[in-house]
């Protein structure tokens, strides 16, 4: 009788420490959620990101590829050397058609050298054979429905009030199921760190009044920063929105970018 | 070769064709072999414990010579399971975030509640009260530190009454029962943490859990088949050859409905041929050529096909020799088919970019975290693990 007792005490115990086990996580995911929402990275003390909305639009027939905004972003947040971008400038050239082959246009070449940072090279296609050039800049898409945060096993990686989609390098275990996740390729292991990054939008400086390092040195204002919770008159994203037909990336996967792109082709992916 | 991945602007690097992404063009695939090794060991867990079900639960008493042996293989690879996870984080002191503070959207978080319940709740306590009543046969019998480990073991239950025996045998039903629905959770969730990834049209697939789960199971029973193969001709015992037909039969059935579900998914990829198909025919065509038309169909799936089948039309002509033979070639192939399954679908989702414009080539190194070695020692310890089992409580129970 007394080791029919023990076994039941055994189980007992074993279930009291099952349901321990699984009501820790609980109380500390409420914790973490809270913690998120008091200290949003590098936003100084005062700002509030619930009065904000952070959008970003690209006007591509305005971009020259000079690499600029890129360089800035590498600079500006310590990016790490080799192939690693938390943006970058794409060239595009979709060549004129085979006489002959019945198709309206040739084939799509892509490049970006380093991240387009130094620049381009001379096309590798003769002038005259190019129907279309142009560049596009690709930053982080700012998703509205995130798949990164989704699939992020610790909720490291997570959707500020105000449109950034911010990553805690504190809490980041360096999984890099985001980097999978991420359709633009926007996310890469820092071989630094040893966790995720991404395009923060310049949280450091927009959470401070100023505008992302990108936005601020591109010299034909290709790249268009904006609040729209705050319009000012003459507001640069209004406007881009009044005058442009504007499209996102990847539209079929559902995410619902906040960063809009005008004068791009169908190639763009 | 299509339009979109000849078009060559500029070479990056040797290893790369066509436009990647610029924070894609690593030397390395983000996942390496840790992964590959990751969802091979898991289905093997998951494979191993249904065939141990089929006693327990659908009562095939043929199988009872391989019912510990599955269970104990079951449960050293399920050990082993979550050491290549945490080896290739770039955090792994962080890794207990994971149960601590989960996001409950991720199907990597909620795989480690899945993986928590699998071990302790179902595979642990299921061997406890399997074993039970050998741990205190078995307490009293040995001398020296092995009796004090089976005293251990014991957690001072002792009661070896009539009653108290059946009471464990009928709950440990119980848990083979909750069992079988918990191992293809776990392999499924498996699945999902690549089904889920919609960003990657290799990956993003409905029917992937399920083909996880079938290959799982595939792979499990010709594990089973392989140990105890190997265990009875190092032991220099005969197999049971009734329990090695009836082996031989589940593993042809699993493997016919795993063929069906992967054929089923090639025919609605090719079919549907979505966005992302051009890139995914290049990689099938050109480069995975090898493991993925040889390794996985060929090797992996259409030779055991064949082998097994002959055996379900004529096993009696076979003479018993040839049958051996035959078994433990159709489980040796089937096991490397399914690593080389899980390379395709790990490997081969990261070897085109996002971009679908371009692919990337991969050269696995020897040495280092990502290197042949690692992934080598990483397969071989459940075997050890297992090595060790077998000594600790097969050894014994069958000198009973």
């Amino acid at each position: 009788m007394k080791n029919q007792l023990s076994r039941r005490s055994l189980l007992g115990r074993i279930s009291a420490v099952a349901a321990g086990v699984l009501a820790a996580p609980v109380a500390k995911a409420a914790k973490t959620v809270t913690q998120k929402l008091l200290v949003a990275s590098d936003a100084p003390k005062g700002y509030d990101p619930t009065q904000h909305e952070w959008v970003m639009a690209i006007d591509a027939n305005r971009c020259i590829g000079c690499g600029l905004c890129a360089e800035a972003c590498k600079k500006e947040n310590h990016v790490p050397e080799g192939p690693y971008f938390r943006t970058w400038v794409e060239r595009y050239i979709i060549r004129k058609p085979q006489p002959g082959s019945g198709a309206a246009r040739g084939e799509t070449l892509v490049d970006s050298p380093d991240g387009g940072i130094h620049g381009y090279p001379e096309a590798p296609v003769p002038k005259e054979e190019i129907q279309h050039s142009f560049f596009v800049p690709k930053l982080c898409n700012l998703c509205k429905h995130s798949p990164c945060t989704q699939v992020c096993p610790v909720g490291a990686t997570f959707d500020a009030p105000d449109g950034a989609v911010l990553i805690d390098p504190t809490y980041c275990i360096g999984c890099g199921f985001c980097i999978q996740a991420c359709p633009y390729g926007c996310r890469f292991l820092s071989p630094v760190t040893k966790t995720a990054e991404k395009c923060t939008l310049c949280y450091h400086r927009i959470t401070r009044g100023l505008k992302p390092a990108c936005v601020e040195v591109c010299p034909t204002q290709a790249r268009i920063f904006g609040d729209l919770k705050n319009p000012k008159p003459d507001d640069p994203i209004q406007q881009f929105y009044q005058n442009n037909l504007v499209e996102a990336l990847k539209p079929h996967l559902g995410t619902e970018p906040r960063v809009f792109y005008a004068g791009i082709d169908k190639e763009v992916r | 070769m299509t339009n979109e991945i000849t078009n060559i602007v500029q070479v990056l690097a040797p290893h790369f064709e066509g436009y990647v992404y610029p924070n894609e063009a690593t030397q390395q695939p983000l996942w390496g072999i840790l992964i590959v090794l990751y969802p091979y060991i898991t289905g093997l867990v998951a494979g191993a414990f249904i065939m141990a079900s089929l006693v327990r639960v659908f009562n095939v008493k043929a199988l009872e010579p391989v019912y510990r042996l599955s269970m104990l293989t079951a449960f050293a690879f399920l050990l082993c399971a979550p050491l290549p996870l945490l080896f290739h984080l770039g955090h792994p002191e962080r890794c207990y975030e994971v149960m601590m503070t989960p996001h409950l959207t991720s199907p990597m978080a909620i795989f480690g509640f899945v993986y928590a319940w699998y071990l302790m709740a179902v595979l642990l306590l299921e061997l406890w009260f399997d074993y039970r009543r050998d741990f205190v046969a078995w307490s009293e019998s040995t001398p020296g530190f092995k009796g004090i480990l089976y005293r251990l073991f014991t957690v001072g239950v002792t009661d070896v009454s009539q009653p108290a025996v059946q009471l464990d045998h009928k709950t440990g039903q119980i848990l083979s029962i909750v069992g079988i629905p918990s191992a293809f959770l776990l392999h499924g969730y498996v699945g999902f943490i690549f089904g889920s990834i919609k960003a990657n049209p290799w990956w993003g697939n409905v029917l992937m859990p399920i083909i996880f789960i079938m290959s799982a199971m595939v792979s499990g029973i010709a594990l089973c088949v392989f140990n105890y193969m190997v265990l009875t001709w190092i032991r220099r015992k005969t197999v049971d050859m009734k329990c090695l037909d009836v082996m031989g039969m589940f593993l042809f059935y699993a493997l016919v409905v795993d063929t069906a579900i992967e054929g089923l998914d090639w025919i609605h990829r090719i079919y549907s041929a979505e966005e992302g198909f051009r890139v995914i025919q290049y990689m099938a065509r050109e480069k995975l050529f090898y493991t993925l038309s040889l390794g996985q169909v060929t090797f992996g799936t259409l030779v055991p096909l064949i082998l097994l089948g002959l055996l379900q039309l004529v096993r009696r002509r076979v003479p018993e020799l040839q049958r051996r033979r035959m078994y433990f070639a159709s489980a040796c192939l089937i096991l490397t088919g399914v690593l080389a399954m899980r390379w395709n679908v790990v490997i081969g989702g990261q070897l085109f970019s996002k971009s679908l414009r371009g692919v990337m080539g991969y050269k696995m190194e020897f040495a280092g975290l990502e290197g042949w070695f690692m992934g080598a020692a990483l397969l071989c310890l459940p075997f050890i693990i297992l090595t060790v089992f077998v000594k600790l409580f097969l050894a014994e129970h069958e000198q009973r």
